[in-house]
């Protein structure tokens, strides 16, 4: 029995699932990051999959996902740094990282 | 063929000329006018001369497929009589006024105002189709009202000035409506087409009625007949030489005029007959019963002015425009000769009209007073005179048609001759009541000649060798019964008014009720005032209660706080409450794109 | 591949997921993230995408992870505490991810075309192989996206320090 592309999409679903319910669950905003990570990374699979199973004209994998995927582990980097400067700088004017307890805009 | 254009540019030129060039030189403006108004005469008599055009004489202004209006002459019997009415009392009203308003300070003003009447009133005389009548229907209004409103500093002026726009304005309101009626029916607005396809139509009676009697609203405002007439009494505040042109001789004779053009529509209905007879019959009869209590002197000549209108409008729903055109003729000339020389008397008394402040006049202005002594005799119908035989035409006319109108109108003589001779007693006969009765002298020459050609016109007006030169003249007036009723009428209402207004310092009689005009103005004004003020009651109550109360209040402010209310609950503050929302509607999304949209 | 080592990786990968998910101490949960993230670059290697999966190794297991920790010493955060689970908040939770795992399920049965066989590949990957084909299109048809990327990095780190200055006071 072959590995085939719905077993790929499948294990990236349920990543991305696996993601959305910590960043629903944990109350630490580390950890809710760490989670926002895996969610991207799910995302990533899935393109890389598709790139392998579009193959182009000439028989080589259709290596726009590919650069899709390079693009967006770039940019990641760049998010997971700034996001986490603003919480540090969160942190240093809460003195908290619960993620309950930052709730001041609202009504 | 460009003769009656001249007679029709000739005063709008002077108008333009004085408005824009010579504004600052009063003379210069008045001599201009006058030539104006000359040259339109000699014009007019050289078109009356001539034979009737069979061509028509215009150019098509507006031509949409529906409505075609033109800007043309027409010239027939009645415009060229008519034109020669017109500019005959307007060339002496002119000259009069150059004496009359020599000083005064807005001559330039009042001379371009009154060219402006001239073309508005030519304009309306020589029309040949009701659009363009309509245009300078208006064009006559708004120069009644500058004239009107001459001395305009004077509140009563300006009040009279509005007061006769406005009424005027609702009179041609139905004039309007009663075009707009002619040229749904007939799909023309021009006289001469209307007037062939008229009887063809065979339109229902009530929409024949209904044409005539709000073509007859405009002569209603315009003729200030029942119950459009309280403005003729007010636009006594102006110039008397205006009263003279406008007020008795051209602009209210023209609804008269109208009617006479646009008889076809009448003649098509007898219940828009019997209308305007009635109508002309109640203005006679009230206008005659409240001037026989009036105490200045133009006020009794405005009143007999709408007597005498009645009279013409009552003549032409009875019989036909021919009596009621012989009338407006004669009436023309004595009833200019009437106010110009109650202007003499004016002037010699310093701007004093109050007739019980004058008196013994008969010595101090002999030509005033002998050629306003014409002129009232023939406005009585003095046998003889050009008055008596136009009027003792529409009595004819009455005895034959209508009993019940013949008798009101064989009173009204009655009437007009009692205060007719009251004032002429009061004025000239009676002894002097002021001082400036005392001091009183002749008017300057250029004043005293209008009155005398106007007093020969009086004269020989009505004879047929000089009336039937101008207009076709009814049956021939002969002796009989109604002649009779006629002239004994006139004889006791002289005699009796000089028997009791001779030598009296003061009104022996006091009828408040005529001397008040029957309350009609109070009324009038008390039925705006309650409309007026019901009407503002209910845009308050709206104001405040539907649009800040509803609207305002309950839609907008409580709409927007309510749904405020509801909104304001998505502000959670929690981070992982607001990622549910969106994850579920993620979900939600999706399931309906993929599963529901497209299954 | 074969589908053990397929499926052998995808457990490793999403179990150290949910132990992400799990772990109360954040230095664990950075940990069996790292984890995680290798068995993904093992998956990508599956795949054939050979740049991609030794990127994932170098970028994000090792530069972004290690970042994550340094914040964490830098905070000094220690396990958490047990707090009470908010029944509303759990429950929302869980039907979100069994509803995203329903409709994954659901979406996956309607996409028959993927249940083939990955086609083989029969270009030439000898002679140039996958980076220097990545690198190919990267410099030729993204050339600009890969420059505003370059920019992108630097707004972040500009921003970073701007960010994480401390008030002189």
């Amino acid at each position: 029995m072959e590995v085939t592309l719905n077993d790929y999409l499948l294990v990236s679903g349920l990543l991305f699932t696996i993601g959305f319910g910590g960043v629903l669950l944990r109350r630490n905003i580390i950890i809710i990051f760490m989670c926002l990570e895996l969610m991207l990374n799910a995302a990533n699979l899935s393109l890389v999959a598709f790139s392998r199973f579009n193959l182009s004209a000439d028989g080589l994998p259709n290596y726009n996902g590919q650069i899709l995927v390079f693009f967006i582990i770039t940019v990641a980097a760049a998010e997971v740094a700034v996001g986490l400067a603003i919480i540090v700088a969160l942190y240093r004017a809460r003195q908290t990282t619960h993620v309950e307890d930052i709730n001041t805009l609202k009504f | 063929m460009a003769l009656p254009w001249i007679i029709l540019f000739s005063p709008l030129i002077s108008t333009l000329l004085i408005l824009f060039v010579t504004k600052s030189s009063r003379t210069l403006s008045s001599y201009i006018s006058v030539a104006a108004v000359l040259v339109s005469f000699f014009a007019s008599a050289i078109v009356f001369l001539r034979p009737d055009p069979t061509t028509p004489n215009q150019f098509l202004w507006l031509d949409f497929n529906v409505l075609q209006v033109p800007i043309g002459v027409t010239i027939d019997q009645l415009s060229k009589a008519m034109l020669l009415v017109v500019t005959t009392v307007g060339s002496l009203v002119h000259i009069f006024s150059l004496g009359y308003m020599a000083e005064d300070e807005g001559k330039s003003r009042y001379f371009a105002g009154l060219s402006l009447f001239m073309f508005s009133m030519l304009g309306i005389v020589l029309a040949n189709n009701f659009v363009m009548m309509f245009i300078f229907w208006e064009l006559v209004g708004v120069s009644s009202y500058i004239l009107i409103g001459h001395w305009f500093t004077k509140n009563s002026a300006a009040a009279a000035a509005n007061k006769a726009f406005i009424t005027n304005r609702l009179g041609d309101f139905g004039f309007m409506l009663g075009i707009l009626m002619v040229w749904a029916a007939s799909g023309s607005v021009e006289f001469a087409k209307v007037s062939q396809t008229w009887h063809g139509l065979h339109l229902s009676p009530l929409y024949l009625a209904t044409a005539a009697i709000l073509v007859f609203c405009g002569a209603v405002g315009k003729s200030a007949q029942f119950p459009l007439h309280v403005w003729l009494p007010d636009a006594m505040e102006g110039p008397t030489p205006v009263s003279a042109l406008i007020h008795a001789a051209t602009m209210v004779a023209a609804g008269v005029y109208m009617l006479c053009r646009v008889y076809f529509l009448v003649e098509a209905s007898p219940e828009a007959q019997n209308v305007i007879a009635w109508i002309g019959t109640i203005t006679a009869v009230m206008a005659a019963l409240m001037a026989t209590q009036q105490n200045d002197i133009k006020r009794i000549l405005a009143y007999s002015t709408l007597s005498q209108l009645g009279y013409m409008v009552l003549a032409v729903g009875l019989t036909g425009h021919d009596a009621a055109m012989f009338h407006l003729f004669t009436h023309a000339f004595f009833k200019a000769l009437l106010f110009l020389g109650s202007g003499a008397v004016i002037y010699a008394m310093h701007h004093e009209q109050d007739i019980w402040k004058m008196g013994a006049l008969q010595k101090k202005m002999p030509f005033t007073f002998v050629t306003f002594l014409v002129a009232t005799l023939a406005l009585t119908g003095c046998p003889g005179l050009s008055g008596f035989f136009s009027k003792e035409t529409i009595l004819g006319v009455a005895y034959e048609h209508n009993q019940a109108i013949f008798w009101l109108a064989l009173g009204t003589a009655f009437l007009t001759a009692f205060y007719m001779f009251r004032l002429v007693t009061v004025v000239f006969f009676a002894p002097g009541k002021s001082d400036h009765a005392s001091h009183a002298h002749e008017v300057p020459s250029v004043m005293t000649i209008p009155l005398v050609i106007l007093g020969v016109l009086s004269f020989i007006g009505g004879y047929s060798f000089f009336a039937e030169r101008f207009l076709t003249l009814p049956h021939e007036a002969g002796f009989g019964f109604v002649t009779l009723l006629a002239i004994a009428v006139f004889a006791v209402g002289a005699v009796v008014a000089f028997v009791l207004y001779n030598g009296k310092k003061q009104d022996p009689i006091s009828i408040p009720l005529f001397a008040n005009k029957f309350y009609i103005d109070e009324a009038y004004a008390f039925l705006i005032k309650w409309t007026q003020d019901l009407l503002a009651c209910y845009a308050a109550w709206f104001d405040r209660w539907v649009l800040d109360f509803g609207i305002v209040r309950w839609v907008f402010a409580g709409g927007t706080y309510s749904i405020g209310l509801v909104l304001r609950f998505l502000q959670i503050g929690n981070l992982q409450a607001y990622a549910f929302i969106f994850g579920a509607g993620v979900i939600a999304i999706i399931y309906y794109i993929l599963f529901i949209v497209k299954p | 591949m074969s589908p053990i080592l397929f499926w052998l990786f995808s457990f490793l990968m999403l179990g150290f997921g949910v132990l992400v998910v799990l772990h109360r101490n954040p230095v664990a949960s950075a940990l069996s993230l790292v984890v995680s993230f290798l068995g993904l670059a093992v998956l990508f290697v599956s795949l054939d995408a050979y740049f991609i999966g030794i990127i994932q190794v170098l970028v994000y297991a090792g530069a972004v992870m290690v970042l994550f920790l340094f914040i964490i010493m830098l905070l000094d955060l220690k396990a958490e505490e047990r707090r009470s689970w908010n029944p509303v908040a759990l429950a929302g939770g869980i039907f979100v991810t069994l509803g995203f795992a329903a409709l994954l399920i659901k979406v996956l049965h309607r996409f028959p075309d993927a249940d083939k066989p990955f086609p083989p590949i029969s270009g030439n990957l000898s002679q140039m192989d996958d980076v220097h084909h990545v690198g190919l299109t990267l410099f030729t048809s993204y050339n600009l996206p890969f420059q505003v990327i370059g920019v992108l990095v630097l707004v972040a780190t500009i921003g970073i320090v701007v960010l994480s200055k401390k008030e002189l006071k």
